[in-house]
């Protein structure tokens, strides 16, 4: 049997400060198998980073045990450093060294040749091929992230981390990175990738849903809209602002929250859209639009999080 | 009176040597309106939102914000907007009070309004335990809600955001899209840039600039239904993909 991807087993991580005790990971427990695409999803500040360090081998955990690819990360750290390719949220290659540079020092890292395994980079190289003798603190932002890949890809990983690729890239990188993504999926390499874009869950075979340090629920992408069992109303009407104000103060409103050009209303068990209704004709307001909607990943974050 | 210009654009340009960063971008925002700024990297927004905060003479083109030109009183447009952005907006190492009289200062309000200002903002922000405290240990999420407090804090009629709320949680974006609900509604005109598609999606028109060029300007309710697009997202990427510049 071909071991998981990465196995957690009740990672805790806690960082001393002046301030005391910070839990960045308060027992993390998860698998990932082969040729699945795994997702953090999380705001800054939810122990992604902390947990993307143990795997790789770079942080000790206080507690609990992971293996990456069947191996041990405190004791068998060097077998993983050997299989395991690493993006780190912050770039870090080497600014002046020129693209084709720093493809060749990462190969020569891990002693392999760039010819052999160009096919799995190729695709994403390519793009990069006109500017191989650039530095790379002189790339974009977007040139940047797809030489880490590259980097990161150089020596065939077995499992692939991730942290925030495209935090503060535009939509159509991002949805280009994604499609780089699937396709390293095809070749059987496992991925674990965190963002804090919610829409990206969608992207993902199963995503786990992190806040502060304690995973709040793991599941497939559909699984985790599927629990999310309330009656969900999108209302707009002209007056917004005033609307939000006025539905956050009904008794008969659980949660509402403004999504662009809607707000999302849940509401508390036995009362229906009248009550929506007539809040609107009382207060007066125009245009009205109340419809009923399926919840998104954005809606099923916010309700796991209360 | 709601339909008050409050900055105008005119086939506004800027090249640096034989590259055109914005290319004849003309566009009006009204007193009070969301107005959503969008576009790829490299599209050239930040270059145009320099211009209109007066940072960077226009090449060609005219364009007036709060009723000053950008040739000629562009001191003036400084006074009279507030600025935001994710990678610059507070001082790490002075506290958050120290901030807000900082930047009360630079605003040139009174010591008496500093004073004012402070104790409302704190309290607002229920903040006032942390009145002391380094901005760099608060979380990124009240650190933003803050800056944009201090954006605004001379009244501005205007205020500039540059890509605000990267990182933060979706619970955090709600709050800081209802406090600039809030200053909108107050009659504070609002410009955005972003690259959440579904943040788009708050503001009252937005445009999507391609090549240095508006490609499109108009409600996202509107843009959506003449992209037979489900959502902004979808706009945009059926709009931006036909970008020629590499960035």
């Amino acid at each position: 049997m071909t071991p998981a991807a990465v196995r957690t087993e009740g990672l805790v991580k806690q960082y001393r400060t002046k301030k005391g005790v910070q839990t960045a990971l308060n027992g993390i427990s998860f698998t990932t198998s082969r040729g699945e695409i795994f997702g953090l999803i999380g705001p800054d500040g939810s122990g992604k980073t902390s947990l993307f360090r143990i795997l790789t081998t770079l942080l000790l955990p206080d507690a609990g045990k992971a293996t990456v690819n069947g191996w041990d990360t405190v004791r068998d750290y060097r077998q993983i450093r050997q299989c395991v390719g690493y993006m780190p949220g912050r770039f870090s290659l080497y600014q002046d060294l020129s693209v084709e540079e720093n493809l060749a020092f990462f190969a020569s890292i891990f002693e392999v040749d760039v010819q052999k395994n160009y096919e799995l980079i190729r695709d994403i190289y390519r793009q990069l091929e006109p500017f191989r003798k650039r530095r790379a603190g002189q790339l974009s932002g977007g040139m940047k992230q797809k030489l880490a890949l590259s980097c990161a890809l150089v020596h065939r990983p077995a499992v692939l981390f991730l942290d925030e690729p495209t935090t503060g890239v535009d939509a159509v990188s991002r949805k280009e990175f994604w499609e780089m993504l699937h396709r390293l999926r095809e070749q059987g390499i496992a991925i674990l990738v965190s963002t804090s874009y919610m829409d990206e869950a969608g992207l993902c075979d199963r995503v786990a849903m992190l806040q502060n340090g304690t995973i709040l629920a793991i599941d497939t992408p559909d699984g985790i809209r599927k629990a999310f069992r309330r009656p969900l109303w999108a209302v707009k009407v002209k007056e917004m602002f005033r609307l939000l104000n006025a539905l956050k103060t009904e008794p008969f409103v659980e949660s509402c929250y403004p999504f662009g050009q809607h707000h999302h209303v849940v509401l508390r068990d036995g009362e229906d859209r009248s009550a929506i209704d007539t809040l609107i004709a009382r207060g007066g307001y125009t245009d009205a639009d109340v419809r009923p909607i399926h919840p998104g990943f954005e809606d099923c974050f916010m309700q796991l999080m209360k | 009176m709601p339909d008050t210009a409050v900055i105008t654009a005119d086939r506004l340009t800027k090249r640096f040597g034989d590259f055109t960063a914005v290319d004849a971008v003309s566009f009006e925002v009204r007193k009070g309106e969301i107005f959503g700024f969008l576009g790829a990297n490299g599209a050239g927004k930040t270059t145009a939102m320099r211009m209109l905060c007066g940072l960077s003479r226009p090449t060609s083109g005219n364009a007036s914000v709060a009723g000053c030109d950008v040739y000629r009183q562009p001191e003036l447009i400084k006074r009279n907007i507030g600025y935001m952005s994710q990678k610059f907006s507070l001082y790490e190492d002075l506290t958050v009070r120290e901030n807000i009289q900082l930047f009360g200062g630079i605003y040139r309000l009174s010591n008496a309004r500093i004073r004012e200002k402070t104790a409302r903002l704190l309290e607002q922000l229920q903040l006032e335990k942390q009145a002391g405290s380094l901005v760099r240990s608060l979380p990124l999420g009240w650190k933003q809600k803050l800056a944009f407090s201090i954006a605004i804090v001379h009244e501005p009629a205007i205020v500039f955001l540059d890509e605000p709320t990267g990182g933060v949680d979706p619970m955090m974006r709600k709050e800081f899209w209802t406090m600039i609900y809030g200053a909108a509604d107050r009659g504070i005109t609002v410009f955005v840039t972003t690259h959440y598609m579904d943040e788009a999606e708050y503001c009252n028109r937005v445009t999507i600039m391609v090549d240095g060029r508006i490609e499109a300007l108009d409600t996202p309710a509107r843009l959506m239904q003449e992209h037979a697009a489900g959502s902004m997202d979808e706009v945009f990427l059926n709009l931006a993909r036909k970008a020629k510049r590499t960035e």
